[in-house]
């Protein structure tokens, strides 16, 4: 009989009938399927004749190798420099040329990634919480942003009674500037970077003190109580959790010995070591840091929403909402992208640099750092500010400063000592490694020695029922 | 020069992001201590008790789904256990013991609601409360098969119930029942040593048990300040006397071991629903009554144990076929007696999640 | 109706009546019943008493009788396991006042505040008493029984239920059990405890 085998409700019908994804890559057409075969087969093809190029130097610096746009970029400056214009012509045009190509690369990096990191995160939430994210605008779903972009651009702006009107308009497009011109000194092939500064680290510093503004700005003209505790609530957070990072960062400097990050990325592929196993705890602390400085949970108590509805965003409607949405996830690239300079060695990978392009090795690094903060978001609920507050101030900052005293004191033997170099970092690792752990037991117990950090009570399962006598016999 | 404060005034609802429903708070706060607190109801005010005095008992079963509209069974329940006492109806044994297991799936429904809620008001982003969903769409599945509707499911009627659950009921509970301990095992380790959620949780909201006692107080927010009282071991009414479980009591009187209550009673009610299903005779699923019940003069009053605390029905019958008096005595409204105490000088993030925790539906609050 | 762990009013009226006497003005196998400005010190003697241990206020609830408004108090005991009634009754409609349970019981609070919002009962000494549902300056209390009833009719409730029985009596409920038959009167009250609400302080 069909109801003896045909699974009985609505629920269970749906999870038999789930296929997954192979199951339904296999089930497209024929033609499609033999045409993304053939490409595949091609694209293998072309990857192994770039590799015999590659391998036998015949693609080192051409404009042609793109495994590094900036060969392309000194080929043509090169090109306008020996052309015969007016010399001041030609140091505009050597100027203006590569500014407007770089800024129009990093521009449509970001643009892109807002175009396609909203479905990404949603469906990777989705996954999850066991459920499908957006699956019904365009195919998969992948129209999704654009459909949410044209909503929010063709929404009423409402503007609350008794806004300011010139710091109403301005933090949704000042909110975005740190985004982007955080960009500019991360390289992202030896060449290529847009504007490599020699004061790299303290340009990304500075620039993560931006955003503090907009969101004060935001949070003050709105003339909304919610918008000012949303405000005031992200501001201590953000400005709290800058020391941390500049901290971490300043332990990144001490050992590679530059503020270029340029440099920082050749240091760790010279010595064939990845940041992270040498101060793991300031690549952590820098982490962690870091989703404080973006808003993303668990630091996210600025827009809590469940309490204060979306904190200072709450009085923007339509496309300035949007591009507060938006530029959360547009930081948190960034912060992919500045973790895995820092941290996770760049552009390379220990070599395979001069057989993949380095950007694709960045890219794939800010994915993982990506998916990492989308994995944090869907499982951790958020903290309360004073425990935010108090994290910061009394774990990170200081044991961040000990560990940074200890990598400066590690640094300065580095350069000294002359022993092959996997005995010495593998001893610096290890020093650190316990030390960060060490420190961070001890200073546990010293803070929380008044608390109770016992395993949580399980509750007791009882069959006499009764009032307060019944309870106090329970509790013996 | 010092820096004056003054406090504000902070609107919290009635429409808000967390799922509490039509919910107001007026919060006086200072800095991020909040000074005074005040619950404004009535946004879901429908007269129930007033349009109730219109129509016969059986035409007010459906207005007990409206009330406590996530745990609409033991809504049902109470009502026609409270109008059977009153005229002295008597109940075939099927229909007991299908009252019984809808009962304890609603409230296995309810828990994973009121928990999953819970969390997602201490920040995270729903996941928790999707996982337990998983669980509830079973449950809900269930309800419509059996009587066509997943919420307000005007399941229970005096005598009885109100239809017996088709073939395809019993295997389907079956498999419920049996994967469901592997489901809240799953949840119970997702959670229970999760620190984020331990330190939003421990010490919030502490209820001390003479003042839950003294204030009314019952069900989970009870039980986790250590009172062992619960009106199904207590008060047994249908066949839960014949039921072999035990009740759950914390320990402290904070949001965690209200939480842990809910989680653990999870497991006794799968334990419920299976000696249920062992013990189910075959027969009748419910006794002829009259149209329109005419109970004698009197009145009573009736309660039960509902996922939320003491659901009571107070009747007044003057001989006629409409009570002369309604009252529902609704566990969420009275459970928030001691909100005010519990929020003047918490933080407001403690606050919403000890709001959380008394775990109010506020259908049966403004009925 | 008696539940069976329901105490007999009489058994409840000859202990109290020993300890306090006089205080019982009537009672049943059901209920008690006690004047209306001795609420206080009976349910304070019932909470304090061994015998009784009324420890939890479970109910809160008021019946319009036309000539008067009753108050019912459902008392509990968890430890010994038993539930007791006690009633008392409004000198009249207008004004209807009642000592309130909120010393004795905090779990009164709110449940005061709730009959007096829709029967009009004042209940002195309550902390804060103001409309729960309705809002400040709504004319009148619904629940009463004369609070625009049915169209053709002074009181709620139905006669009769239209499939039926035929021989089944037609419920005079417009003759037998309204005494008095007046309409009520609106007196326009507002809620004299409740702040004014100025709404340039209600921001966001």
């Amino acid at each position: 009989m069909s109801s003896d085998t045909r699974p009985a409700t609505p629920m269970s019908r749906q999870i038999a009938e789930h296929r997954s994804l192979l199951d339904r890559a296999l089930g497209l057409p024929k033609f499609i399927l033999v045409v993304l075969s053939v490409a595949l087969i091609g694209f293998v093809i072309c990857q192994i004749l770039i590799g015999y190029l590659v391998v036998s130097g015949q693609l080192d610096g051409k404009w042609y190798d793109v495994r590094d746009f900036g060969n392309a970029m000194v080929s043509l400056t090169d090109a306008i420099n020996r052309s015969q214009m007016d010399s001041r012509i030609v140091s505009t045009l050597t100027y203006l040329i590569p500014a407007l190509l770089g800024a129009t690369g990093i521009v449509s990096v970001v643009g892109g990634w807002l175009l396609i990191g909203p479905w990404a995160e949603r469906r990777l939430l989705a996954k999850f919480q066991i459920r499908q994210g957006p699956n019904r605008t365009g195919p998969f779903g992948l129209l999704q942003s654009l459909a949410d972009a044209l909503k929010l651009m063709q929404k009423e702006i409402i503007i609350p009674r008794g806004a300011d009107r010139f710091l109403y308009f301005v933090p949704p497009i000042a909110v975005f500037i740190p985004a982007i011109l955080g960009w500019a000194p991360i390289p992202w092939s030896p060449k290529m970077s847009y504007a490599d500064l020699d004061v790299g680290v303290l340009f990304v510093i500075a620039i993560s003190s931006l955003g503090v503004l907009a969101v004060f700005m935001a949070g003050w003209a709105s003339n909304n109580h919610y918008s000012l505790l949303g405000a005031m609530r992200t501001i201590a957070m953000m400005i709290s959790y800058e020391i941390p990072i500049s901290v971490s960062l300043l332990a990144v400097v001490l050992l590679t010995g530059s503020t270029k990050l340029s440099e920082i990325v050749m240091w760790q592929s010279e010595q064939g070591v990845w940041l992270i196993m040498l101060i793991p705890f300031a690549a952590l602390a820098f982490l962690f840091a870091s989703t404080a400085e973006i808003n993303r949970t668990p630091n996210d108590i600025g827009e809590a929403e469940s309490e204060i509805v979306a904190g200072f965003y709450t009085e923007y409607s339509g496309m300035k909402a949007g591009l507060f949405m938006a530029v959360e996830l547009g930081n948190a690239i960034l912060v992919g992208a500045l973790m895995s300079t820092f941290f996770l060695g760049g552009y390379t990978f220990f070599g395979l640099e001069t057989w993949i392009p380095g950007y694709l090795i960045l890219a794939t690094k800010i994915g993982l750092v990506y998916f990492l903060f989308v994995w944090i978001r869907a499982t951790l609920p958020r903290f309360r500010l004073d425990q935010l507050m108090g994290f910061a101030w009394k774990f990170l900052i200081p044991v961040s400063i000990v560990l940074m005293f200890l990598t400066a004191i590690e640094s300065s033997i580095l350069v000294r000592w002359d022993v092959p170099s996997f005995l010495s970092l593998g001893l610096i690792a290890l020093v650190n490694i316990t030390a960060a752990v060490g420190l961070t037991f001890v200073w546990m117990r010293v803070l929380f020695r008044d608390n109770d950090l016992s395993a949580p009570p399980t509750p007791i399962l009882t069959r006499k029922m009764g009032g307060l006598q019944a309870a106090k016999v329970l509790r013996g | 020069m010092t820096t004056s404060t003054e406090p504000y005034v902070l609107n919290i609802g009635p429409q808000h992001p967390s799922t509490h429903g039509v919910f107001r708070l007026r919060v006086v706060m200072d800095g991020e201590k909040i000074k005074d607190l005040d619950m404004i109801v009535g946004y879901l005010h429908r007269s129930m008790e007033k349009l109730a005095e219109e129509r016969t008992f059986t035409q007010n079963i459906p207005f007990t789904d409206r009330a406590d509209y996530l745990a609409a069974m033991t809504g049902n329940l109470g009502l026609a256990i409270a109008v059977e006492r009153l005229a002295g109806v008597e109940v075939p044994e099927r229909a007991e013991y299908l009252r019984v297991i809808f009962s304890e799936l609603q409230r296995i429904a309810s828990h994973a609601m009121a928990n999953g809620t819970l969390i997602s008001d201490a920040g995270a982003w729903q996941t928790p409360l999707l996982y337990m969903f998983r669980e509830r769409e079973k449950i809900l599945d269930l309800f419509e098969m059996t009587c066509g509707a997943r919420l307000t499911t005007n399941y229970m009627r005096i005598g009885g119930v109100a239809f017996d659950p088709p073939l395809e009921f019993w295997p389907a509970l079956q498999e419920l029942v049996d994967e469901l301990p592997d489901r809240i095992d799953e949840y119970h380790e997702l959670l229970v040593s999760n620190e984020v959620f331990l330190a939003r949780t421990r010490g919030v909201g502490v209820i001390s048990p003479e003042d839950a006692i003294n204030a009314s107080l019952t069900g989970p927010a009870l039980r986790g300040s250590g009172i062992p009282w619960d009106l199904r071991k207590a008060d047994p009414y249908s066949v839960y006397d014949r039921m072999d479980f035990d009740v759950v009591v914390g320990k402290s009187g904070d949001v965690y071991d209200r939480f842990m209550v809910r989680m653990s009673e999870l497991y006794q009610s799968v334990k419920i629903i299976k000696q249920a299903i062992s013990q189910i005779p075959s027969g009748a699923h419910k006794t002829d009554i009259p149209l329109a019940l005419r109970p004698d003069e009197g009145e009573i009053y009736s309660r039960i144990e509902s996922p939320r605390g003491e659901i009571g029905f107070f009747l007044v019958s003057d001989g006629g076929p409409s009570p002369y008096r309604f009252h529902l005595r609704a566990p969420s409204l009275i459970n928030l007696s001691l909100l005010n105490e519990l929020g003047r000088d918490a933080a407001l993030s403690d606050a919403i999640v000890t709001l959380g925790s008394l775990d109010i539906v506020v259908g049966e609050i403004d009925r | 109706m008696r539940t069976p762990t329901q105490l007999s009013g009489i058994s409840v009226s000859e202990v109290l009546g020993k300890s306090v006497p006089d205080i019982v003005t009537a009672v049943t196998d059901e209920w008690i019943e006690v004047a209306s400005d001795r609420v206080v010190e009976t349910l304070q003697w019932l909470l304090d008493s061994d015998e009784f241990d009324a420890a939890q206020l479970s109910n809160l609830t008021a019946v319009d009788r036309h000539t008067h408004i009753e108050v019912i108090y459902h008392l509990q005991s968890l430890d010994l396991n038993h539930q007791l009634v006690v009633k008392t009754r409004t000198h009249g409609m207008d004004p209807a006042v009642v000592q309130s349970a909120y010393p004795v019981y905090k779990g009164a609070l709110l449940q005061e505040r709730e009959v007096y919002d829709l029967m009009g009962v004042r209940f002195e000494g309550h902390p804060d008493l103001r409309r729960l549902f309705l809002w400040d300056g709504f004319p009148g209390h619904p629940l009463r029984k004369d609070f625009l009833a049915m169209p053709g009719r002074i009181t709620s409730g139905l006669e009769g239920f239209p499939f039926e029985d035929k021989d089944k009596p037609i419920r005079p409920i417009n003759q037998e059990n309204v005494e008095t038959g007046v309409a009520y009167v609106v007196t326009g009250e507002t809620d004299e405890n409740r702040p004014e609400t100025d709404l340039s302080e209600d921001r966001g």
